[in-house]
């Protein structure tokens, strides 16, 4: 089986111990989650947790019937191959100084990123969209020096009218 | 009126028909055993270790087809109930663990007999709690024994501090509960089940698999009319024994590494497996890729997350066991299976595992057989885990439903005791036979205390082949008999049961067993007999680790040359 890349979309009751209850379930089979964002959703005492995982289907499958069994989960679902939307938002601290700091500024245009904080010495870039433009710009930062990093992970909804994860 | 936290909890338990709670006190729980006696509907059975606590809970549960109650005290308390939760985890029986919790200020500053125990059974519980206001303690009662008691059966841990035990609220106890992301699926899609008629209606030769499912789901009934119907032969798993009558002529037997011959030839043979209420255990199917390679497997299961878990399955029905049957009995049709029931009854003759053999020497599996005849079979029958488990379950015909009660799933050695305790409180009018092997005894034997302390008639056979049996045969086939850790040194277990006043019979020779089983039987409480058996007995038939159920492996032939009949 072919492993690829998951997004699981989850809501959760907002209760103390749900990360720990959803992160055990991936840890026991030895997943490695490569991002897991969590935040409040459209209804009260409900979370919305984004997780992306890779792994083979039957494999990923699993954990997803095992999370819905999870009592504090009121619904799980695998998006992966739905159309959706997902984003994920970067802060990049980027060591500049008076002669780079209009490139890195003109590259962060490029990129319809935010400058979000100068420093003498530093510039720090807000990005938001796909990972892989977050990852390009990331990439053409670092030529500069990239001090400091900070990635949200993804966050997803499928698109159109009909909810995912409700 | 406003009522304790501690009241709250035992009129809320009472709301919930607990009738018996198995329990070990401590400083966390003191205001709650102060307030235990203010309701004495509740009967307290003192243990000597907490986790004969949550056995015995285990063992009541699966008698009562209702949520066994266990209660430990913080700290260490709380952490022996552990593998007692995780056996009821593994083995989908029902059961509320409440245990005390050092007072709110005290959380998280590494009090004494401090614990996290909800941290530490997340992954052994249904679902559990700590409660931090007393206005929660109903709800979460009420939330606790629905979660424990439906769907797939499972524990519920409640963790309960000190000072929340002595706050007070009004006591109000709903009958609702609301839980949005619980739910549970209790009748088969019918789409799925008319498929899966088709496929019965169109098999040569179909196979029931009945697990503990059908127990649960005391789907008997059901299970007979689907096999006698469509005339299907029945194979149960360990824990599905029971769920069909033994001597019913459409049984054939346990199937799995020490399953019947003739069971695992079916299963190897069939052209369709109904999968009834199990999971496909790795005990059960050996290896799973040369598992039933001619059939097409229908799987009824009412959790979603066993379907194409270890075995991928052609038509899933997930539901409730009894339900789903009932619509399936109405799309199949009456057939006979002549040619494939007369193969199956043909590798009956010519592989008789059950004939115990001929000889002078006293064998376990003889004995197993005479508590099955002197009982007539009435017997609820609680094992350990070893090789007394499995003579247990291939030597005493069972066809009476929770007539065997073992630990399946988490395989705990030292189960059987506590599990009889909880099982003759439950059921006092039935005979409980404990059987435990010699090395599994000594892991719970203080127990023998509760039994006398709550005049509980518990029959105890230890079966004493002076070694840690199943062990030592897995050395002996697979590590050239280097016996390494299995030899035991066993006290006078006779004399062990004096001491706790419990009268008892070392059994020695063969021509003694009926009538020491007679005299056990006879006597009007407990009763240990010792019966000192082949050192060297094994459990066959066998199919090796990492092999297929065609592999089996029957009786040594030198051995195989003494069958009698």
């Amino acid at each position: 089986m072919s492993e690829k890349k998951h997004t699981l979309v989850t809501l959760v009751e907002n209760k103390p111990g749900v990360l720990n209850r959803v992160a055990s379930l991936f840890r026991r089979r030895a997943f490695n989650i490569e991002s897991i964002a969590v935040g409040q959703s459209e209804q009260p005492a409900l979370s919305r947790m984004t997780i992306v995982v890779t792994g083979d289907f039957a494999q990923v499958e699993q954990v997803r019937k095992q999370l819905d069994k999870l009592i504090d989960v009121v619904k799980v679902s695998d998006i992966t191959e739905e159309e959706m939307v997902a984003r994920e938002l970067a802060l990049v601290k980027v060591k500049s100084n008076i002669s780079n700091r209009s490139e890195i500024i003109q590259i962060a245009d490029i990129f319809r990123a935010n400058i979000v904080d100068v420093a003498s010495d530093s510039l720090t870039i807000e990005v938001t969209g796909e990972e892989d433009k977050v990852d390009s710009l990331i990439e053409l930062l670092r030529d500069f020096g990239i001090k400091e990093l900070s990635r949200t992970g993804r966050i997803a909804l499928t698109r159109g009218g009909r909810g995912s994860a409700k | 009126m406003k009522k304790t936290g501690a009241q709250i909890l035992c009129e809320s338990l009472i709301e919930e028909g607990v009738e018996i709670i198995f329990g070990f006190p401590g400083g966390a729980l003191l205001p709650l055993y102060d307030t235990l006696l203010l309701y004495p509907q509740l009967r307290h059975i003192l243990v000597r270790h907490e986790q004969g606590a949550a056995h015995a809970a285990d063992g009541y549960a699966r008698v009562k087809h209702k949520a066994g109650v266990c209660l430990a005290t913080s700290g260490p308390g709380a952490t022996n109930l552990v593998t007692g939760i995780a056996n009821a985890y593994l083995d989908s029986s029902p059961m509320v663990a409440i245990t005390g919790q050092v007072a709110r200020p005290f959380i998280g500053k590494d009090a004494f007999q401090e614990i996290d125990i909800t941290g530490i059974t997340l992954p052994v519980t249904k679902h559990n709690y700590v409660i931090t206001r007393v206005e929660e303690i109903a709800r979460v009662v009420k939330e606790a024994f629905y979660i424990a008691q439906t769907g797939r059966p499972g524990p519920v841990l409640i963790d309960l501090p000190r000072d929340v035990q002595e706050e007070k609220t009004e006591f109000v106890y709903s009958g609702k509960v609301d839980l949005r992301g619980y739910k549970t699926v209790f009748r088969g899609h019918p789409a799925q089940v008319k498929k899966a008629g088709k496929l019965i209606n169109a098999a040569a030769r179909p196979l029931i698999i009945a697990g503990q499912g059908v127990v649960i789901s005391q789907a008997y009934g059901e299970l007979e009319e689907l096999a006698e119907k469509t005339q299907t032969a029945v194979v149960t798993t360990l824990l599905g024994i029971g769920s069909f009558p033994e001597n019913h002529a459409l049984n054939f037997g346990m199937l799995g590494m020490h399953g019947m011959a003739y069971a695992n030839m079916a299963v190897q043979n069939a052209d369709l497996i109904i999968a009834i209420g199990m999971r496909f255990d790795d005990r059960a199917t050996a290896d799973t890729k040369g598992f039933a390679p001619q059939a097409r497997i229908i799987h009824i299961d009412i959790d979603p997350a066993e379907i194409d878990k270890n075995v991928s399955v052609d038509v899933p029905i997930v539901g409730d066991v009894r339900q789903v049957l009932q619509s399936l009995n109405k799309e199949v049709n009456e057939m006979e299976h002549k040619e494939w029931l007369g193969q199956i009854i043909q590798w009956r003759q010519e592989h008789p595992v059950t004939d115990t053999r001929e000889g002078d020497e006293l064998l376990p599996q003889y004995v197993i057989r005479q508590i099955y005849e002197v009982t007539g079979g009435e017997a609820i029958i609680v094992t350990g885990v070893g090789q007394h488990q499995m003579w247990s379950a291939q030597h005493f015909f069972y066809d009476r439903p929770d007539s065997f009660i073992s630990s399946g799933g988490l395989g705990t050695m030292g189960f059987e005791l506590p599990a009889a305790i909880g099982a003759k409180a439950g059921r006092p009018d039935r005979t409980v036979w404990c059987i435990a092997g010699d090395g599994g005894f000594q892991m719970t034997m203080q127990e023998l205390a509760t039994v006398v302390q709550d005049k509980l008639d518990i029959k105890i056979a230890v079966i004493n082949n002076g070694s840690l049996g199943m062990v030592r045969q897995w050395q002996k086939l697979f590590y050239k008999r280097r016996y390494s850790g299995t030899q035991l040194w066993n006290p006078d277990f006779v004399k062990i049961a004096e001491a706790y006043g419990i009268p008892g019979i070392r059994v020695e020779r063969k021509d003694e067993v009926i009538s020491a089983i007679q005299e056990a039987m006879y006597y009007p409480g407990a009763f240990l007999l010792e019966f000192v058996v082949e050192p060297e007995e094994d459990v066959y038939p066998m199919v090796p680790p990492g092999l297929t159920l065609s592999k089996v492996m029957e009786l040594p032939e030198a051995a195989q040359s003494k069958i009698g009949g």
